[in-house]
């Protein structure tokens, strides 16, 4: 177990790169979270920025680098350590993930009831807490089916925060919601890195969620980290990628003519095919 | 976690320093449940050295006020530490615990 640099990273990665097959996914990815800051993680459709949270979750492994998570290095951990850097940290995934057979309340109390010994009582009061404060009191003995999206969105969110996690994981929190929903959500999330001091990461390409919670944005492109800053700095960028993006502009591929004809042809090389820890 | 429990003008106080964390929540859960179990007339809980505390801290304290209602025992918060203040206002909390500004005011009641 590797120490971390400082007490105050979160998350480093250096020199992250990674494969589908033969095609290359993520380039010499170079990131660092610092304690309690919402690092946003901005990119265009296929920028990679999904394949990189995915690594940040230890579900890959990379074809080259390193990526330590709360100090530790993801790819030494045994696990057992595995097992227990999970405890810290919390995901909100984009479907939610509830399992829809069991209640809201279930589904929030069960990370409680996995890695605690606790009491059902103090289960059952940290459960609710947590539903307050995302505002989904009452609302415990639902089915997930029986919620709608942005309610789901809370609900996972909620699942995420009940261990009181170091670091949060949110994949797309306000995708698919309208835009006084996706507003209460971030909302929330500066509420959790203000009350808790979380180190939160969120990856999406909403760019008015964006602007609102973030300390800092990790702009990928096509793979490659093209900008890591300040919001202030991102929105002044010259970079002429960063403007298409933000200001929604569409950008024509380079074509290569040979990689065009192998994939109608239907070579197998250009198909998926990473490496998924189990 | 560090806690500490004394008698003053009749009531009982309970000092709490450093982070009230998952390893010590069962600990002072236990602590508070024997003084309402007691039924002890006031109980004030110094929070102004706590650095930390997390969801089954105030747990913890939730269940102990409600039985403390129950038992017509006045719980009173006192001296909350900014980080505490923080986690209760999240879950809107600071506007159902009695909560004084120091552990003298807490005890005059």
């Amino acid at each position: 177990m590797a120490p971390s640099p400082s007490d105050d990273t979160s998350i480093e990665v250096i020199g992250l790169n990674t494969h589908y097959g033969e095609r290359q996914i993520l380039h010499d990815v170079n990131l660092e979270v610092r304690r309690g800051e919402i690092m946003v993680i901005m990119g265009g459709s296929g920028s990679g920025k999904t394949t990189l949270l995915n690594h940040l979750l230890g579900l890959l492994s990379p074809s080259s680098g390193t990526v330590r998570v709360l100090g530790q290095d993801l790819a030494a951990l045994s696990p057992m350590e595995r097992q227990q850097l999970r405890t810290r940290t919390g995901v909100a995934f984009q479907s939610g993930a509830l399992f829809s057979s069991m209640t809201i309340g279930d589904n929030i109390s069960l990370p409680l009831r996995e890695h605690t010994d606790l009491d059902e009582t103090t289960i059952g009061i940290m459960t609710r807490l947590k539903l307050e404060v995302v505002s989904l009191a009452g609302f415990e003995d639902l089915k997930p089916a029986e919620l709608s999206g942005g309610m789901i969105k809370r609900a996972a969110l909620a699942r995420a925060i009940v261990m009181d996690p170091d670091l949060l994981f949110c994949d797309e929190p306000s995708a698919g919601l309208d835009p006084v929903v996706a507003s209460s959500i971030d909302d929330l999330i500066l509420r959790l890195r203000d009350a808790m001091g979380m180190s939160i990461v969120v990856v999406t390409h909403d760019l008015d969620s964006t602007f609102k919670i973030a300390d800092r944005i990790c702009v990928l492109d096509r793979g490659k980290v093209l900008a890591l800053d300040t919001v202030e700095a991102i929105r002044a960028s010259s970079d002429q990628r960063i403007q298409n993006l933000l200001n929604r502009r569409t950008e024509e591929a380079a074509l290569d003519p040979d990689a065009y004809l192998r994939r109608l042809l239907g070579d197998k090389a250009n198909q998926p095919n990473g490496t998924i820890r189990p | 976690m560090n806690m500490t429990l004394s008698q003053q003008d009749g009531a009982t106080v309970v000092t709490l320093a450093g982070e009230v964390d998952l390893s010590h929540s069962p600990t002072l859960r236990k602590a508070l449940m024997e003084l309402m179990f007691e039924k002890k007339p006031v109980v004030v809980v110094d929070l102004s050295a706590v650095e930390y505390i997390d969801s089954s801290g105030v747990a913890g304290l939730v269940e102990a006020y409600q039985s403390a209602r129950k038992n017509a025992t006045r719980f009173v918060l006192a001296a909350v530490s900014d980080p505490v203040r923080r986690v209760l206002q999240l879950a809107r909390l600071d506007k159902v615990f009695a909560m004084a500004d120091t552990v003298e005011s807490a005890l005059k009641g």
